[in-house]
C-alpha cells in the first residue's frame, strides 16, 4: 500500500524532512489555540509515518533512493541516500512520534506545563533533523544533523527553566557538544583527508593502503565523538537531560536522540570502517570492553538511583552499550542484533518512561520507594511498566529477547566468551533493578493492611496517557510474534545477516 | 571613462564625499549621503571582483605616470574579495548607524562620526587597492587617524582612554612600518610592490631587508592585533560607540590582514620569509596562543563587548594560523576566515549595539530575559554566536573545515585538535550570554514596557549578517570560490617573483 505514488520516490526523502520541519512552522502558527496545534502535531506525526511506510516499501522493491540538496564544499555535498538501517530507524521514530504526541498532550495538559508552543515547535524541529540522520548519504549530512539535534532539544531539555534544568541543559550541550565538535568532526575530517570521500559505501571506505594505526585512532575519535551514543566516560547528558518534561525523555532520549547516536556508529562501521576491516583494528577489542564495562557499571548505578527517571536514564546508558558491542563485534548477526535492538529496546523502554509520566502525572511520585501498593491505584500503568521491564530484561514473550539473542549469538560467533558473559550478568542486573517496581507495587501495600482491591481505588492517569502506554507495551508484545518485517529489513543492509553460521565455531570449539 | 577609472572609485567616492558629508551637518542629511556613497563603492567593488575573476589583474596608473615610477594601483582577486567584503560592511554599517549614534553620539558630532566613517572606509579601500608600499602607509594613516576619531566620539568618556591607548599603539605600528619600508626603498631603491618583489629577491641575505621585514611583521602584527600586541583592541572595541566597534571588528582587523598577506606573499615572498626566516614556527606558536589565552579571556569577561573583543582576537589567531601553514589550502581558510568572521561579528556587535539602544548597558547581566523582550535581536545573536563556535550550516563551519583540512594535510594532527578544542572556548563565552538572554528573568527593577524590540533600521542590516551566515554556510561556490583562486593566485606570483629574481640576478 503505497499512498504517495503521485510523488517522486527520491522527493520522499525531502518531504520526510520537511514535513516536520513545516509541522513545526504550524504549530507556531497555530500556537495560540491548544486544540488545534495539537490536531497539527497529530496530523503531522500521522502524515510523516506514511511517508516513510512508503520509504520502506521503495526499499523493500529495491528501488535507490537518493537527493543531493546543496554542495557546501566543492566535491562534497548534503546529500541523502536511503539504506535499510536508516529506514529501520526512520520507521521507529516516526511510528513512536504518533504515539509520544498522544501521550504529550496528556501529560503537558494534566501536568499544566508553560510555553507549550515551544514544547510542541522544538519537539518537531527534533523530528525532522532525526528523519535527516536516518537518510543522510554521507558523514558530512550525518554531522550537520547531528548537530542541529543537539541544539533543537536544547530547549527541551531547559524546558522547566528552574536551576535544576538549567544546570542539566548546560551539561548536556557541554557535553554533546563538546565531543562532536573536539573527536567526531576530528574523525570525519581525518577520513576525509585519508579516503578523499565520506559517502556511506557498503564494505566501507577504508582498504589496506591506510595505516591499522591510524584507522585504530580514527575509531576511537568516532566512538567517543558520538557522544549521544553515551559511552562511559561521556555518559553524564543523558542522566542530566532527565530533568526534560517526561514526553522528551520517552522519545527523545530514549529513543530519537540516543538511538541517533548508536545509530551513527553503527553507520560508522557498517558503512566506514566496514565489517571486516574492523576486526583487524588494534582498539576495536579496547572499545568492545570500554562498552562491556558501560554495560555492568551504569547496570549498578541504576540500582542505586531512587528517583524512577534517574533509574531509567542510567538503564538507558547501559542498553546503548548493547548496541555499540554489536556493531563493535564486528560480525554480521550481532550487528544484527544491534540493529534490532534499535527498535525493541525502544518499544521496551518508551513504555517505562511513559509509565514514569503517568505516575507523576496521576500520583505527583518520582521515588521509586513511595511506589510501594500503587498497583492498587494505577493497575493499567503498573501492568504496563511490568511488560517494559520483562522487555528490557530480554525474556519471551517481550520484544527485547530476540535483539538479546542475536548478539549473544554474534558474541559466540566472534568467541568472545567475555561479552556473553556481560550480556547474561546484564540480564539478571536488569531483573534486579527494573522488577521489584511493578512487583512491591502489585504485592505489598503502604500500611501493611491487605483489604480486597475494587476498581473504585484505581486514579489512572488522563486517558491519552493510558492510550499511548497501552500500545507501546502491545508493541512489546507484537515484535517478539511478528519480528519478521524488521528483520527482513535488517538483512537487505549489506554485510549483515540474522542467518548465523554456527557451524564454524562449534568446530572451533569441539 | 568609467570604465578605465574603476579601480580608483572605491578611494576616491568617499574621500570626496567626506568633506562634502561634514559640511552638510545635518544628522540625517549626512546619514543619507554617507550611505549612499558607501553602498555605490559597494557596487564598483562588486564590479572589481567580478573582473578580476575573469581577467585576473588589473592595474591603473595614478595621474599618469605608469608604474613603477607612479603610484599603481593594482586589483587581483585577493584584494577585490576583501575590498567587497569591507564596502559591504561599511554600507551595512551606516544603515545601522542612524538610530544607533543617536543613543551613543551628541548629535552636534553626528556629521563628524559620518565623515571619519567615509574616510577611515576611503584608507581602508586604499591600503586595499594600492600597489604602492609607501602610499600604502599613507591610506593605513588616513585610515587610522580617522578610526581614533571614530573611538574617541562615544560619550562615555573612558572612550578617550581607549582612543587614546589605540593611538599610541597605532602610531607605534605605523612607524614600524614606515621604518621597514624606509628600509626596503634604501636598498632596493623602489616602492613599487612587484618592482619591490623581483629586487629583494637578489638581497636575500642583506641585513637590511632583514631589519626590515622584522619592523614590517612588527608593525603589521600590533595593527591586526596579533597576540601578544593586542593589547589595545580590546579597550578600544569596548568603549567606541558600538556601530563603530562593528564596522572596526569587521573590516580594520582584516584590512591588516591583508596587509600581512600582501607584504608576506607578493614583496617578500614565501621562500624568503618562511624557509629562510622560519616565520612561520613563529606565526603557528602566536596564533596557537592567541586563539587559546584570548577564548579564555573572553570566557571571564561580565562586558559583552570585550568578550566580543577577545573573541576577535582569538579569531585573528585563526586566520594567522592558516597562513602559517604555508599551503594553498591553509591561505585559502585564512582568507575565507576574513570574509567570514565580518559576517558573524558584524551581526554580532550590531545586535549588542541594539541592546544598548534599548537597554542602556552591555553587561551580561543586562541581557537577562531578552530573549522575550527582543526577541529578533536575541535570535540574530544567537545564530552569529552559533557561527563563531562553528555550528554546521553556519559560515563558521566552513572556516573551520577549511582550516582543520590545512592542518590535516600537513599531518599536524595535534594542531587540527587544537583548533577543534579551541573553538569549544567559544561554545563558553557565547553560551554566557546565550543563557543570561534566554533562561534568566529580567531584573525586577527594569521596567518591562521601556525594554523592546530594536528599530527596523538596526535589525535590517542585522538580519541581513545572519541570513549572510547561514547562506554563505550552504552555499559557499562564491567565497570558496574567489579565496581559493585567491590564495593559487598569490602563491603562484609568489613563485614568479622568485622565477623572476633569479633571472635578474643572473
Amino acid at each position: 500500500m503505497n499512498l504517495w505514488q503521485a510523488v517522486e520516490p527520491s522527493q520522499l526523502i525531502s518531504l520526510s524532512i520537511l514535513i516536520p520541519f513545516i509541522g513545526a512552522l504550524l504549530i507556531v502558527a497555530t500556537g495560540k489555540h491548544p486544540n488545534i496545534r495539537e490536531a497539527v502535531t497529530l496530523i503531522t506525526a500521522t502524515v510523516l509515518f506514511s511517508v516513510v511506510l512508503a520509504i520502506t516499501d521503495y526499499t523493500f522493491h529495491g528501488v535507490e533512493l537518493r537527493l543531493n540538496v546543496a554542495e557546501p564544499i566543492p566535491g562534497l555535498g548534503i546529500s541523502f541516500e536511503v539504506e535499510p538501517l536508516g529506514v529501520l530507524f526512520a520507521l521507529v521514530a516516526s511510528f513512536l512520534w504518533i504515539i509520544t504526541s498522544i501521550y504529550a498532550i496528556g501529560y503537558m495538559r494534566g501536568h499544566n506545563e508553560e510555553n507549550q508552543t515551544r514544547f510542541f515547535c522544538c519537539f518537531a524541529l527534533a523530528i525532522s533533523s532525526v528523519m535527516a540522520i536516518c537518510f543522510s548519504g554521507n558523514l558530512l549530512t550525518l554531522f550537520i544533523f547531528y548537530e542541529v539535534l543537539t541544539l533543537s532539544t536544547y530547549p527541551l531539555v531547559t524546558h522547566a527553566g528552574n536551576d535544576a534544568a538549567k544546570k542539566g541543559g548546560r551539561v548536556y550541550l557541554g557535553i554533546l557538544l563538546s565531543t562532536s565538535i573536539a573527536f567526531l568532526l576530528l574523525a570525519i575530517l581525518g577520513t576525509y583527508s585519508l579516503t578523499g570521500t565520506l559517502d556511506f559505501q557498503a564494505g566501507g571506505i577504508f582498504d589496506d593502503s591506510h595505516s591499522k594505526t591510524v584507522l585504530s585512532v580514527l575509531l576511537v575519535l568516532f566512538c567517543y565523538g558520538i557522544g549521544k551514543a553515551a559511552i562511559m566516560p561521556f555518559h553524564r547528558w543523558l542522566p542530566a537531560a532527565m530533568v526534560a518534561p517526561t514526553p522528551v525523555s520517552a522519545l527523545l532520549h530514549a529513543v530519537a536522540v540516543v538511538k541517533a547516536g548508536v545509530f551513527s556508529i553503527l553507520k560508522v562501521v557498517i558503512y566506514i570502517f566496514g565489517l571486516d576491516e574492523l576486526k583487524d583494528l588494534a582498539t576495536t577489542d579496547i572499545m568492545l570492553y570500554i562498552g562491556a564495562a558501560t554495560i555492568l557499571i551504569s547496570s549498578c548505578i541504576a540500582m542505586t538511583k531512587d528517583n524512577l527517571k534517574a533509574r531509567l536514564a542510567y538503564s538507558t546508558v547501559s542498553q546503548l552499550s548493547y548496541i555499540v558491542v554489536g556493531a563493535l563485534l564486528a560480525s554480521s548477526i550481532a550487528s544484527a542484533g544491534a540493529a534490532l535492538h534499535i527498535a525493541t529496546h525502544a518499544v521496551g523502554k518508551i513504555t517505562l518512561f511513559f509509565c514514569a509520566g503517568a505516575i507523576m502525572v496521576a500520583s505527583h511520585k518520582k521515588n521509586i520507594s513511595d511506589m510501594v501498593g500503587l498497583g492498587r491505584q494505577m493497575p493499567i500503568t503498573m501492568a504496563a511498566f511490568g511488560i517494559g521491564a520483562i522487555s528490557i530484561i530480554g525474556l519471551p514473550p517481550m520484544a527485547g529477547t530476540w535483539s538479546k539473542w542475536y548478539l549473544t549469538i554474534g558474541a559466540l560467533e566472534a568467541d568472545k566468551l567475555f561479552i556473553v558473559a556481560t550480556l547474561m550478568i546484564s540480564s539478571l542486573l536488569n531483573i534486579a533493578y527494573l522488577l521489584p517496581i511493578p512487583v512491591k507495587a502489585f504485592f505489598n501495600t503502604q500500611s501493611g493492611e491487605s483489604k480486597p482491591w475494587t476498581w473504585a481505588e484505581t486514579q489512572e492517569a488522563p486517558l491519552p496517557i493510558l492510550i499511548a502506554l497501552s500500545v507501546t507495551s502491545v508493541g512489546c508484545l507484537a515484535l517478539f510474534f511478528y519480528p519478521d518485517p524488521l528483520i527482513d529489513l535488517i538483512n537487505l543492509i549489506p554485510g549483515v545477516s540474522t542467518h548465523a553460521d554456527m557451524t564454524i565455531s562449534l568446530e572451533g570449539e569441539g | 571613462m568609467f570604465e578605465q577609472h574603476l579601480i580608483a572609485l572605491p578611494i576616491l567616492l568617499p574621500l570626496i564625499a567626506a568633506p562634502i558629508t561634514l559640511i552638510l551637518g545635518h544628522s540625517r542629511l549626512s546619514w543619507m549621503f554617507a550611505t549612499a556613497i558607501s553602498a555605490l563603492a559597494c557596487y564598483f567593488s562588486w564590479h572589481l571582483l567580478t573582473a578580476t575573476l575573469t581577467e585576473s589583474v588589473l592595474s591603473y596608473a595614478v595621474g599618469g605616470w605608469s608604474p613603477p615610477w607612479g603610484i599603481e594601483l593594482r586589483v587581483d582577486v585577493a584584494n577585490a574579495f576583501v575590498l567587497l567584503a569591507v564596502s559591504a560592511l561599511s554600507t551595512l554599517v551606516l544603515i545601522y548607524s542612524k538610530d544607533s549614534i543617536e543613543k551613543e553620539i551628541e548629535s552636534s558630532k553626528h556629521a563628524l562620526y559620518y565623515t571619519a566613517h567615509l574616510l577611515c572606509l576611503a584608507g581602508l579601500s586604499g591600503i586595499l587597492l594600492t600597489g604602492d608600499a609607501f602610499n600604502l602607509f599613507v591610506f593605513l594613516e588616513i585610515s587610522s587617524l580617522a578610526t581614533y576619531t571614530l573611538v574617541s566620539l562615544a560619550s562615555d568618556r573612558r572612550c578617550l582612554t581607549a582612543a587614546f591607548r589605540y593611538l599610541i599603539m597605532g602610531t607605534i605600528g605605523a612607524t614600524f612600518i614606515l621604518i621597514g619600508v624606509g628600509m626596503l626603498y634604501m636598498k632596493t631603491g623602489t616602492l613599487n610592490m612587484l618592482d619591490l618583489a623581483i629586487r629583494i629577491d637578489v638581497y636575500e641575505s642583506s641585513r637590511t631587508i632583514n631589519t626590515g621585514l622584522a619592523f614590517i611583521m612588527v608593525g603589521v602584527s600590533i595593527k591586526l592585533a596579533l597576540f601578544p600586541l593586542h593589547m589595545w583592541l580590546p579597550a578600544a572595541y569596548t568603549h567606541a560607540p558600538s556601530a563603530v566597534t562593528a564596522f572596526l571588528a569587521s573590516t580594520a582587523t582584516k584590512v591588516a590582514f591583508y596587509v600581512m598577506i600582501r607584504f608576506i606573499f607578493t614583496i617578500f615572498g614565501l621562500n624568503y620569509v618562511f624557509e629562510e626566516m622560519g616565520m612561520d614556527l613563529i606565526l603557528m606558536v602566536l596564533a596557537i596562543v592567541a586563539i587559546f589565552k584570548c577564548s579564555y579571556m573572553a570566557t571571564v569577561q561580565s562586558n559583552v563587548k570585550t568578550v566580543l573583543a577577545y573573541s576577535s582576537v582569538a579569531q585573528i589567531g585563526y586566520m594567522i594560523l592558516g597562513i602559517s601553514l604555508v599551503s594553498v589550502t591553509g591561505l585559502m581558510a585564512g582568507l575565507i576566515h576574513i570574509f567570514n568572521h565580518a559576517l558573524m561579528k558584524g551581526a554580532l556587535f550590531m545586535a549588542v549595539g541594539a541592546v544598548f539602544y534599548r537597554v542602556g548597558s552591555v553587561e551580561i547581566s543586562a541581557f537577562k530575559g531578552l530573549g522575550k523582550q527582543m526577541p529578533f535581536t536575541m535570535a540574530a545573536f544567537t545564530i552569529a554566536g552559533l557561527s563563531i563556535i562553528g555550528v554546521p550550516l553556519t559560515v563558521g563551519f566552513i572556516s573551520k573545515w577549511y582550516l582543520v583540512t590545512a592542518a590535516l594535510e600537513q599531518q599536524h594532527w595535534i594542531l587540527a585538535a587544537l583548533v577543534l578544542v579551541g573553538s569549544l572556548l567559544a561554545v563558553v563565552y557565547m553560551g554566557r550570554v546565550i543563557e543570561a538572554a534566554y533562561f534568566q528573568k529580567p531584573p525586577a527593577s527594569q521596567d518591562s514596557n521601556q525594554v523592546k524590540e530594536a528599530p527596523w533600521l538596526m535589525l535590517l542590516p542585522m538580519w541581513i549578517l545572519v541570513l549572510a551566515n547561514i547562506y554563505f554556510g550552504i552555499d559557499t561556490s562564491l567565497t570558496t570560490e574567489a579565496a581559493s583562486s585567491a590564495s593559487e593566485w598569490l602563491f603562484q606570483t609568489s613563485s614568479i617573483a622568485a622565477a623572476n629574481s633569479a633571472e635578474v640576478s643572473q
